[in-house]
């Protein structure tokens, strides 16, 4: 069952929370030794007890699953790293008390891979967590815990954050809606930064109605967060129905449907610009020719700021502490053992790009090719309303088949663009490939996620009939 | 470009301690990824500015007014060590 549905249901009073509650845990109990998606649970007889307090609420006390990178004060939230193991954080990240205020309950904290440094969630110090469709396979990354909860059916929705790609890749390998709102949408406040300029918290959820609804709640202006935009609260469930799709002009860039993608994917890019047509949307083929650049700037940016984020967990105010005789000793002792391999090769890489002698060759060129890769959406967007695509190159790979980091960094070569010009993007369950799931991306213009829940909407329907 | 000395100088910037394996495995990692990386070299940037994520917003400044922030406790609650209301770290001068 949806959210939504599952919501009517309480409201029509088929259902109490305690069922729901009941039959989270039911199916939690089934697949969670085999998929780990959650480090943490919340206990399921006290979210039961707030029925009563929370059914004037609009989420009537329903849980709602957490990635670990988001702050929450019922449960401990680690990032999937030895450095914050245990750490309880004070505050509630603006998202959460959103979701609160809004009658929900913390379900659980989901894994992820180490501080979201990641794209297939076998990065965690808590251990990977595995596809529901197939568990030899990875749930994708970095939101894997989200998407996977979702897709086993542990839970109704989950938070899930996207720098790079983190909501969209996961959802789409376990064949789920991903939901990346325009940077500064929704406020990064308890969101433990990775990325700074690209970090966003988004939405894992069974529909796209589902994930409208989660953020018109967690949407909004925050004055704790000086890049959320002082935009009003809206509603993205009301004009989500729509008969067709006439007035909408969609591209579908030939940098998106690259030579080396499948037989199996490009039938299904094909299928989906039908259903299109069939909606009455006009489908064009574009060309964004810096596609290819993206990655490279990408890790030099997001690596870079995630240098100077990670400088704080140095065993001072909180998380682990290596002893040492002195000061410095006892930081570096402690940064080398609460940190994994890939973290470290990112701060690493980043220290590199911001170091002295380098930083305009790597850091700010980067900067400059991200400003021309934010040109480049723009001039599309002048001709389409919205850009198609796959939103991951394959399904889901086998854990440990990218062990190398540039072929695990190549997963991510279609959502990494928009990510770097700040844009919403979703993606949903678009068909199978070698049956498994596969994943349709659409991307719009900054602030065009009306449009975007709309045609996706509409898709989710047209492709499941 | 990635030899033993820039390593040793990144790693002191980035307060970690390698083990031999595992900065030899780095080392490798990093010099085939910036070499991939070089692609940017490929764009002509002459002339154009750092993207600025939000576009058209200038510094986004609030009242300076006081408002409630967390209590003492709750700040050192997580502290890995403590003394008299204060965080306890290492001495920070002196021979090892």
């Amino acid at each position: 069952m949806s959210l939504t549905e599952t919501l009517t249901a309480l409201n029509q009073k088929e259902l109490a929370l305690a069922d729901v509650v009941a039959s989270l845990w039911k199916r939690i109990e089934e697949r969670e030794p085999e998929i780990h998606a959650f480090i943490r649970l919340a206990d399921p007889e006290a979210l039961m007890r707030r029925e009563e307090a929370l059914s004037s609420q609009p989420l009537r006390g329903l849980p709602i699953a957490i990635k670990d990178n988001l702050t929450t004060v019922d449960l401990p939230t680690t990032c999937g790293s030895k450095s914050l193991s245990g750490f309880r954080p004070p505050f509630d990240a603006t998202c959460v008390t959103r979701l609160k205020a809004a009658g929900a309950q913390v379900q659980g904290k989901t894994n992820l891979d180490e501080f979201a440094m990641g794209s297939s969630t076998e990065h965690s110090a808590f251990g990977s967590t595995r596809n529901p469709c197939d568990p030899d396979r990875v749930p994708g990354g970095s939101s894997g815990g989200s998407a996977a909860a979702v897709a086993a059916g542990e839970a109704l929705a989950a938070l899930g954050t996207d720098t790079g790609g983190s909501v969209r890749q996961p959802a789409a390998l376990c064949g789920i809606v991903g939901l990346r709102p325009t940077y500064g949408r929704v406020s990064r406040w308890g969101l433990v930064a990775f990325a700074s300029s690209l970090d966003t918290v988004g939405v894992l959820a069974r529909t796209v109605r589902d994930a409208a609804l989660v953020l018109s709640i967690i949407a909004g202006h925050d004055p704790k967060d000086a890049t959320s935009l002082p935009l009003p609260p809206h509603d993205y469930t009301e004009n989500l129905e729509t008969k067709d799709l006439q007035d909408l002009k969609i591209g579908l860039p030939r940098e998106y449907v690259p030579p080396g993608l499948s037989p199996a994917a490009r039938g299904l890019v094909d299928r989906w610009c039908q259903a299109l047509q069939e909606l009455g949307a006009e489908v064009v083929e574009i060309s964004l020719p810096l596609t290819e650049y993206a990655l490279p700037a990408y890790y030099l940016v997001s690596s870079a700021e995630a240098s100077a984020n990670l400088a704080r967990y140095d065993g001072v105010r909180y998380g682990l502490r290596v002893p040492g005789e002195l000061m410095a000793e006892m930081m570096a002792a402690t940064r080398t053992a609460g940190f994994g391999r890939e973290v470290k090769r990112r701060i690493m890489l980043g220290t590199f790009a911001l170091s002295a002698g380098y930083y305009d060759q790597y850091y700010g060129k980067a900067q400059r090719v991200r400003t021309l890769i934010a040109r480049e959406f723009e001039a599309a967007f002048q001709e389409v309303d919205l850009i198609l695509g796959p939103t991951s190159p394959t399904p889901a790979f086998r854990l440990g088949e990218k062990a190398d980091p540039l072929s695990m960094y190549l997963s991510d070569v279609f959502t990494l663009p928009s990510a770097l010009a700040g844009l919403p993007a979703i993606s949903i369950p678009g068909g199978e490939v070698e049956g498994l799931p596969f994943g349709l991306q659409l991307i719009a213009p900054r602030l065009g996620e009306e449009k975007l829940l709309r045609a996706a909407y509409a898709l989710e329907a047209a492709l499941s009939a | 470009m990635i030899d033993d000395r820039v390593m040793a100088r990144i790693e002191q910037l980035a307060g970690l301690e390698l083990s031999p394996e595992e900065r030899e495995a780095l080392k490798a990692d990093l010099t085939r990824i910036l070499d991939y990386f070089q692609k940017l070299s490929e764009l002509d940037t002459q002339g154009v500015p750092p993207f600025e994520p939000l576009p058209g917003q200038v510094n986004a400044w609030r009242e300076d007014e006081p408002a409630e922030s967390l209590a003492q406790g709750e700040s050192l609650a997580n502290a890995p060590e403590q003394e008299a209301g204060y965080f306890k770290v290492p001495r920070v001068f002196g021979e090892p």
